[in-house]
């Protein structure tokens, strides 16, 4: 089962209630940004009279937890991604490998911690919706199963065709991501991101990391048969020389 | 008893006055650093999250360090014995520059005090992962390579021959962590197909990185034998020298020829032809790092002529920075949507590791047995019957 967010920008009426209630539900301090900071998590923007919301994507197969070294972000089994400052070393892979620039950054800290969307996951796991889902009006924004999320947009663009773009975005977009979204615009004329590869990006970097192994025992090896045989041809010219 | 090599034209003097500045304005920075925060020094931010400390000093801190594992290879695995006396130079120039990494990365690091989390907490999906590990195991390896020279130095003869016995599987291993992890900071950029201009960005990464490191990493040998050179008045062993310019044209053509072929692919000539910021930062980097030196060194007159090599392999090592901080951060700018430029801050640091960097070196040489013979005027090379001052410098591969 893997949990998720749907969001239709045709039902957004813009009211911030979502980006408000992340900061009641994480303690976030501050108040809300007009962009994603690591002390504000989501926002909404407007772009021409429609709204689009930014958060965590939560990639099925998420690039920055596949790059963190120390595994501070990892994918739960529920779909969350979700961040352990405790194990972070503020290499800030994840933010230079995220296709959506999603993880941030405490700057201004001595101590800092990347700020990113968790998908409410002590609210999740205690079988709750999202915060924001929770405190949206419109339902703009809905908290349920991927599968049934998908379901229940093809329905929406069903019952209204000329209402929506026919696409849902975040099906197959770097492998497909927990968030959907429906929008009546363009995609790219919301600011989301369009052009990305359906190829999960870690899969890239798995298929050279997974031939680590065999190409060291081979690349040893074969430094081993050069020492060996050019020691050898040295010790046979010394002999022939009769040193 | 070995003979510290003896400057006497050392003089506290302009470099030595510059160079104590910087460390002053260095440690400034670092306290600033870790009391008001990474915004406070760098002009680092969430749409440019990793800058010059990554770009220069990561990147080609490691690269530049190539040298060593290139090096210590065709003594002790292809059996060139006549570069015997650049061994413990370069070995010392390979762990300088990963401990100006390893620096540079406490600066760089939000929390550089979990640096050590890589050791417990694992994520082998990530490169990152797998560098941390490489740079670790790699820097011990170069410190037990360079050890003896320091154990020879205080007279523990003993210990200095029994690493002696291993240097042939430490070398192995050296020189694969090398291979692994030089090119693993190309990997490094696999992950952003989405972000990376399409000049830089390929899955053959990896191995350009590890190709032009192998590169630049001899033009480095080239430049610290001539500036040692200079600074110890030895002579040039242009016999010894010259040969590694005429593989510098070969492995850098080979790169070119990759290169081309990537971007053609890519069908990333329109930036070039069209000039575009990008495509100009291209033009430069490839017309120092790979055209110039090719061509100079290719010509036997210039390759055989000092001051020939040593350009050509200063061309050859500026052309690898160049493309170093291309492929993290012009290449990078696009996608994030502003003109990053380091402050003046980031500036001091690395230019500040640097000079402590070649202090250090300076200082080594002067203490330490790293170049065999005193004076070097005459490099001899000793072959059956090494001379008995000789024998522990012997072991010092
Ligand atoms: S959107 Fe970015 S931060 Fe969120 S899961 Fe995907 S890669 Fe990670
Ligand atoms: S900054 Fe922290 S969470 Fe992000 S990749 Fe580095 S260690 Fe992992
Ligand atoms: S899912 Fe939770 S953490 Fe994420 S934006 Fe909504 S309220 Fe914030």
């Amino acid at each position: 089962m893997t949990v998720g967010l749907l969001y239709d920008s045709t039902r957004c009426v813009g009211c911030h209630a979502c980006s408000q209630a992340c900061k009641e539900q994480n303690k976030l301090p501050g108040e809300v940004q007009d962009h994603t900071t690591a002390y504000t998590w989501t926002v909404v923007k407007e772009h021409e009279g429609a709204f689009v919301r930014q958060m965590c994507m939560h990639c099925l197969e998420p690039s920055c937890a596949s790059v963190c070294p120390v595994g501070a972000l990892h994918k739960t089994k529920e779909g969350p991604v979700v961040y352990d400052a405790k194990k972070c070393m503020g290499c800030r892979y994840c933010m230079l490998a995220c296709p959506f620039e999603v993880p941030k950054y405490q700057w201004d800290r001595a101590v800092p911690v990347v700020g990113k969307c968790i998908m409410c996951y002590d609210r999740v796991k205690e079988g709750k919706a999202t915060a924001c889902a929770e405190a949206c009006p419109t339902q703009a924004t809905v908290f349920g199963e991927r599968k049934e999320l998908i379901m229940d947009a093809r329905e929406r663009m069903r019952a209204n065709p000329s209402g929506y773009q026919d696409a849902i975005y975040g099906i197959k977009e770097v492998g497909g991501t927990g968030v959907l979204m429906l929008s009546g615009v363009p995609f790219a004329s919301l600011g989301l991101k369009t052009g990305l590869p359906e190829e999960a990006p870690p899969m890239r970097t798995w298929q050279v990391l997974s031939k680590i192994p065999d190409f060291v025992a081979i690349w040893a090896a074969s430094l081993y048969a050069i020492h060996w045989i050019t020691k050898r041809r040295d010790d046979v010219a010394k002999a022939e020389g009769g040193e | 008893m070995d003979t510290p090599v003896r400057n006497d034209r050392f003089r506290a003097g302009f470099w030595t006055v510059l160079c104590a500045l910087f460390t002053l304005a260095f440690l400034v920075i670092a306290v600033l650093r870790f009391t008001k925060g990474l915004g406070a020094v760098t002009n680092l931010s969430d749409r440019f999250p990793w800058g010059l400390w990554i770009g220069f000093d990561l990147l080609c801190g490691v690269g530049l360090a190539a040298g060593a594992f290139t090096v210590t290879a065709c003594v002790h695995l292809f059996n060139l014995k006549a570069y015997e006396p650049i061994v413990r130079p370069t070995i010392l120039t390979g762990f300088l520059g990963y401990v100006f990494v390893i620096v540079a990365l406490l600066l760089d690091l939000g929390q550089p005090w979990n640096i050590w989390h890589a050791i417990i907490y694992w994520n082998h999906h990530s490169v990152m992962f797998e560098v941390a590990w490489c740079v670790m195991l790699y820097t011990t390896v170069l410190s037990i390579e360079f050890s003896p020279v320091v154990l020879e130095r205080f007279g523990f003869h003993k210990v200095a021959h029994m690493i002696h016995k291993f240097i042939t599987p430490l070398v192995i291993v050296g020189v694969c962590l090398s291979t692994l992890h030089q090119s693993s900071l190309g990997s490094v950029y696999l992950i952003v197909p989405s972000k990376l201009h399409p000049i830089w960005y390929t899955p053959m990464l990896p191995l350009l990185f590890f190709t032009s490191a192998v590169g630049a990493g001899l033009g480095m040998v080239v430049i610290e034998s001539y500036l040692s050179g200079r600074a110890f008045g030895r002579h040039l062993e242009m016999d010894l020298l010259a040969p590694l310019g005429r593989v510098m044209v070969a492995v850098l053509s080979i790169y070119g020829l990759m290169r081309i072929q990537t971007i053609a692919h890519n069908g990333a000539f329109r930036d070039i032809i069209g000039l575009t910021y990008e495509g100009k930062m291209f033009i430069l980097e490839f017309a120092i790092g790979v055209l110039a030196p090719v061509i100079l060194l290719a010509i036997d007159k210039v390759r055989n002529n000092p001051t020939g090599l040593v350009t050509g392999a200063f061309l050859a090592v500026m052309g690898f920075v160049v493309n170093r901080l291309n492929v993290s951060v012009t290449g990078m700018e696009r996608s994030a949507g502003i003109h990053y430029i380091p402050s003046a801050m980031e500036i001091t640091v690395s230019i500040a590791l640097v000079g402590i960097g070649m202090a250090i070196f300076a200082l080594a040489c002067r203490y330490l047995p790293i170049f065999p013979d005193a004076k070097g005027a005459k490099r001899s090379r000793r072959p059956a019957s090494p001379s008995p001052d000789l024998v522990p410098a012997e072991e010092g591969r």
